[in-house]
């Protein structure tokens, strides 16, 4: 143990004595940007101005926000790209090397700089964190497959990572091995003349998941052009770590309050685009909202809940994740806990009222926050999930029926699942095709909704009662569901809202 | 509590007489404690959450802690007894069960525990002999703790347990197995389940300042497969139901999974045990495997996922060609079982229904009639037939636009379809998954979860594990060889369990032996670097 001890400290010591750290003289390391990228190793330490200081970040701030509402939409990598250039190129350009433009230095500094100083604003929160260091990744992405390819290779071979080269006879061994796992549309002419990388499968996760690399003994063999998810990932292992860092080092910032307030207000305009789910703002009054009229309201729910309800009245059941989404979508229509655990309860009609408390109760109410850990009753339990998380998150497996039937269903069985719920017209179909063949859901989600409700929108786009943003594309479906009943029940609603207003007025008097 | 009282004091009065309680009380006492839930979790009858139990329970649990861990293994005998006593005054106020118990067990410590022709798995008494004599205890804690002293590696472990009540008491854990078992003597949980190791210890998790330092650390990389995973494909049975032929599918299953672990993955400590019931857990304990994040174990588990989407998704294997070598390994080990335990046993298309879902998955459509109208023609051929059928109309070359290329693509993927194994891949993907542990038994069958030898994987028949009735019965007809030499046998090796456990002990032993290695290691280099400083 007494040696363990010493060598520890003695690694330590390499840096610098600590009590003498204080008052050493700050490194400078001389700036000179030799690449395009960055892996924003060593902090800036030359000065800029305050109003520098804020416009940097702000710009900064604006093209990754930009950048984040992509991965919300679910823009393919050459659409966020071809979104992204004209804002990259105003806000925060960078130009190659061989550009030979004047303002090569200046550029990398600012990309430089701004980078810092958000690192600053969002190495607060474990949350900011992960939202930060997610999209920094994506924006060195982007930068990355746009750059040409020596100036790419010339980057990663600074960067001094640890990866083995396969050598020639270890690729000869494993030849159909590899061609095989490389695969897909590029199927390799020739295995040696590829250049072949061996990391610990660890290091490459996504490669693995995908079966895009062959794995053996515990290591991965990269295919050159793969690099790009290596060196990603290991941007954001570094960018992790140093936000840590940073957070940790945040308390003592020495610091007057110049820039304590910028960086506060940097982090309070990151705002999220996601199609955040309001209780208030999907309330609906005067509907009614019980477990014996869901049935009757289910000809207003999205193609999703309408699965999720149909096989619930097939089997008598559904498996978790089903009942999850449709009972968080139930309390976001405004359904409350007792009539939801009564739909719950009739809606199993297999079961005994026993196994029913057992297993199903308690799960309906820790979805309300009614039990659970504390952190879950002040939150009032789960929010309704967005078409975000349904697409992206717990694919459905054998036997489920939660998810996007856009998304997960084979085109045969979306057809006959719109067919069943009314909609026949062929033009609707194949443009849902077609939708869901671009990877599209939620256009084939708006297609099918604008369908339904051909004649009330035509109607309240007459009147003008509706503008644009009461049709903007819905992302939520919750929002589907409200949209719907509201156009469903247009006359009556307003019937409902002219009552209140002559209320209103007499109160005035 | 009675736990505390030293060894030499015998039956419940003179228990009693130490803790200077009335005897009612104390019963009562003992009832509460075994109700209490430590979490919000699992339901909870009102009336028990209150706040003056979970005092109780906290005292018990420091009177337990506090006690030396040596007097608990030579009072066992005498400490069921008091169990026993309490318990049969409660339970069966007037049964024979209780009389059988008290006359015999007190006198005759290694004496065979009596069963009244009732007895069955969910009987208390019968968990409570098994957990007692036959829990391999020793060679779980090694297997969590990875070196024979109490490490964090065991004490920071949570455990779950799910009461006889049905509640469910999570985050428990233990500074050794001596503890464990005592407290799962007390609760006799119908299960219990393990978690993963945390950063501190789980009891303590409501004391930290701050919640984020409260975090799981390290779990085996775990494997779940089912059998009602396979409900749309197997016709032998269906639910909670297996025999032979179905089991095949976890053969298969436990297979190409092992093979993947072992030779892509390098893993080398994988553990498979069989749930008691219609599947088998995977356990992957290489220290590496265990300190996995969730990243990680998503991606492999994603790496080993197949067959993807619901009965609704259509076509559920959607795989890049040329095959990956991983699929190409499986697919070659598949084939065989395929064509015996499918086509022959399982008989899939047997009927017109069964025989559309075929034709949906083969994609040339002037084939498909031509298949169609040969098998309606002959109603109940079968699949063998029929599999052999596709083929031979293929090569009549009736169908100009075949492409035969995507034909063997299709029943490729079709093979995979019928055999390839349906993970269920939550288990896998995260840390913080409980699982089951080995060696318990399962409530409803009544058959305890043994591991099941991966070299004779074939051989391994889920319907001839013995349930914890028989293994009890086998101590009592045992009798010792003449040749024993005075060596005292433990209880396990008297029965039909002891393979099972031989097995587990020597696979933990590799675990110990590798991790100790490494140990020297690391101490030796250091030792090098503090002799060049």
């Amino acid at each position: 143990m007494i040696r363990q001890d010493f060598s520890r400290i003695d690694a330590k010591r390499k840096h610098a004595d600590h009590r003498k750290k204080q008052f050493a003289t700050p490194q400078y390391a001389a700036l000179q940007y030799d690449t395009r990228l960055n892996f924003y190793t060593i902090p800036p330490t030359a000065d800029i101005t305050l109003e520098q200081f804020e416009q940097w970040a702000i710009d900064r701030l604006r093209v990754l926000a930009e950048l984040e509402a992509c991965s919300f939409r679910n823009k393919t990598p050459q659409e966020t790209a071809a979104y992204m250039k004209p804002l990259l190129d105003k806000y925060l350009p960078l130009s190659g090397t061989s550009s030979g433009s004047s303002k090569l230095q200046e550029e990398r500094m600012k990309d430089h700089y701004s980078h810092f100083i958000l690192r600053l604003a969002f190495a607060s929160t474990e949350d900011l964190r992960r939202r930060f260091s997610r999209v920094e990744s994506m924006l060195f992405r982007l930068r990355f497959m746009e750059n040409d390819i020596k100036e790419r290779q010339l980057f990663v071979e600074g960067l001094n990572l640890e990866w083995d080269i396969v050598g020639k006879e270890e690729k000869m061994r494993w030849s159909e091995e590899l061609r095989a796992a490389a695969g897909g549309p590029l199927v390799l002419r020739n295995v040696e003349d590829e250049s072949w990388f061996k990391v610990d499968w660890e290091r490459v996760p996504e490669l693995v998941e995908g079966r895009r690399v062959f794995v053996r003994g515990g290591k991965a063999y990269v295919p050159g052009r793969e690099q790009i998810s290596m060196v990603v990932a290991e941007f954001t292992k570094r960018l992790d770590k140093a936000l840590e860092m940073t957070s940790r080092a945040l308390p003592r910032l020495d610091e007057d309050d110049r820039l304590t307030p910028i960086l506060a207000h940097l982090s309070n305009n990151f705002t999220t685009p996601d199609a955040s789910y309001s209780s208030s703002a999907t309330s609906l009054p005067g509907a009614d909202i019980s477990a014996r009229n869901i049935d009757n309201l289910s000809s207003s729910f999205p193609l999703c809940m309408q699965n999720l309800h149909r096989s619930l009245r097939r089997d008598a059941h559904l498996k978790h994740y089903g009942r999850l989404q449709y009972t968080l979508f139930l309390k976001g229509i405004g359904l409350n806990l007792e009539e939801c655990l009564v739909f719950w309860r009739t809606a199993f009609s297999k079961i005994t009222d026993d196994t029913f408390n057992k297993e199903y109760r308690y799960n309906v109410r820790h979805a309300y926050g009614d039990v659970g850990g504390d952190s879950n009753r002040r939150g009032n339990g789960y929010s309704p999930f967005s078409c975000q998380k349904i697409l992206t998150e717990h694919p459905p497996g054998p036997g489920e029926s939660h998810g996007c039937p856009y998304r997960h269903f084979s085109i045969d069985n979306l057809t006959a699942l719109l067919q069943a719920v009314g909609v026949k017209d062929h033009e609707v179909l194949r443009g849902v095709k077609e939708d869901k063949e671009k990877m599209k859901f939620h256009m084939a989600c708006n297609r099918v909704f604008e369908y339904a409700h051909k004649q009330e929108i035509k109607k309240v786009k007459e009147d003008g009662t509706w503008g644009a943003a009461e049709l903007e594309t819905i992302v939520h479906p919750n929002e589907y569901f409200k949209r719907s009943y509201l156009l469903k029940n247009l006359g009556k609603k307003e019937a409902a809202s002219e009552d209140e207003e002559r209320a209103d007025v007499k109160m005035e008097d | 509590m009675p736990h505390s009282v030293s060894p030499e004091e015998s039956a419940s009065p003179d228990a009693d007489a130490i803790i200077g309680e009335p005897k009612p009380e104390n019963i009562e006492l003992h009832e509460s404690a075994g109700t209490v839930v430590a979490d919000s979790v699992g339901p909870i009858e009102p009336s028990q959450a209150s706040d003056d139990q979970d005092m109780m329970m906290a005292d018990a649990g420091a009177v337990e802690e506090k006690m030396p861990v040596k007097m608990e293994a030579t009072a066992e005998v005498k400490l069921e007894d008091l169990f026993a006593d309490m318990d049969s005054d409660e339970e069966f106020p007037s049964s024979t069960g209780q009389g059988v118990n008290i006359s015999n067990s007190p006198e005759a410590p290694a004496s065979p525990l009596h069963l009244g022709p009732t007895s069955s798995a969910s009987d208390p008494q019968v968990m409570r002999s098994f957990y007692q004599r036959l829990f391999p205890w020793r060679y779980l804690f090694q297997w969590l703790n990875h070196s024979p002293t109490p490490s964090t590696d065991f004490g920071h472990r949570e455990f779950a347990f799910t009461l006889p009540n049905d509640a469910y008491l999570r985050y428990q854990s233990f500074p050794t197995h001596d503890l464990l078992r005592k407290d799962v003597l007390r609760l006799m949980p119908s299960r219990f389940e393990i978690g993963p190791v945390y950063s501190t210890n789980p009891r303590d998790r409501k004391t930290l300042r701050k919640s984020a330092a409260f975090k799981p650390i390290a779990k085996e990389l775990c494997f779940d497969i089912d059998l009602t995973d396979y409900d749309d494909i197997r016709t032998c049975c269906d639910k909670a139901n297996i025999c032979n032929k179905c089991w095949q599918f976890i053969t298969m299953a436990i297979k190409v999974v092992d093979v993947a672990l072992r030779d892509d993955f390098g893993f080398k400590h994988i553990m498979w045990v069989y749930s008691g019931r219609r599947g088998a857990h995977a356990w992957v304990c290489d220290k590496k495997a265990r300190q996995m994040d969730d990243q990680k174990r998503r991606a492999l588990a994603g790496y080993l996922e197949v067959i993807k989407g619901g009965a609704q998704g259509g076509k559920r294997v959607n795989i890049k060609r040329p095959l990956h070598p991983h699929v190409a390994r499986s697919l070659d080990i598949l084939k065989s079982h395929f064509q015996n335990d499918i086509l022959h046993d399982q008989d899939p298309w047997e009927t017109d229904e069964k025989f559309d879902r075929l034709l949906q998955l083969l994609p040339d459509k002037t084939l498909n009639e031509a298949l169609r109208k040969k098998w309606n023609s002959a109603p109940g051929r079968a699949s063998t037939a029929k599999w052999t059928d596709i083929d031979a109309l293929a090569k009549s070359g009736m169908s100009k636009s075949l492409d035969a290329k995507a034909l063997l693509d299709a029943k490729q993927d079709i093979v995979l379809e019928y055999t390839y194994p349906r993970l269920d891949i939550e288990v896998s993907k995260h840390l913080n998954h409980l699982l089951k542990s080995p060696f318990v038994v399962h409530p409803g069958t009544g058959r305890v979860c043994v591991p099941i030898n991966t070299k004779h994987c074939e051989d391994f028949d889920p319907l001839s594990v013995p349930t914890v009735t028989d293994l009890l019965r086998e101590i009592d007809e045992w009798t010792a060889p003449e040749d024993a030499n005075g060596k005292i046998a433990q209880d396990w090796e008297k029965t039909s369990l002891k393979p099972y456990v031989e097995y587990f002990r020597s696979f933990v032993l590799g675990i110990m032996k590798d991790e100790k290695d490494v140990k020297v290691k690391r101490e030796r280099e250091e030792a090098g670097d503090a002799m060049e400083f």
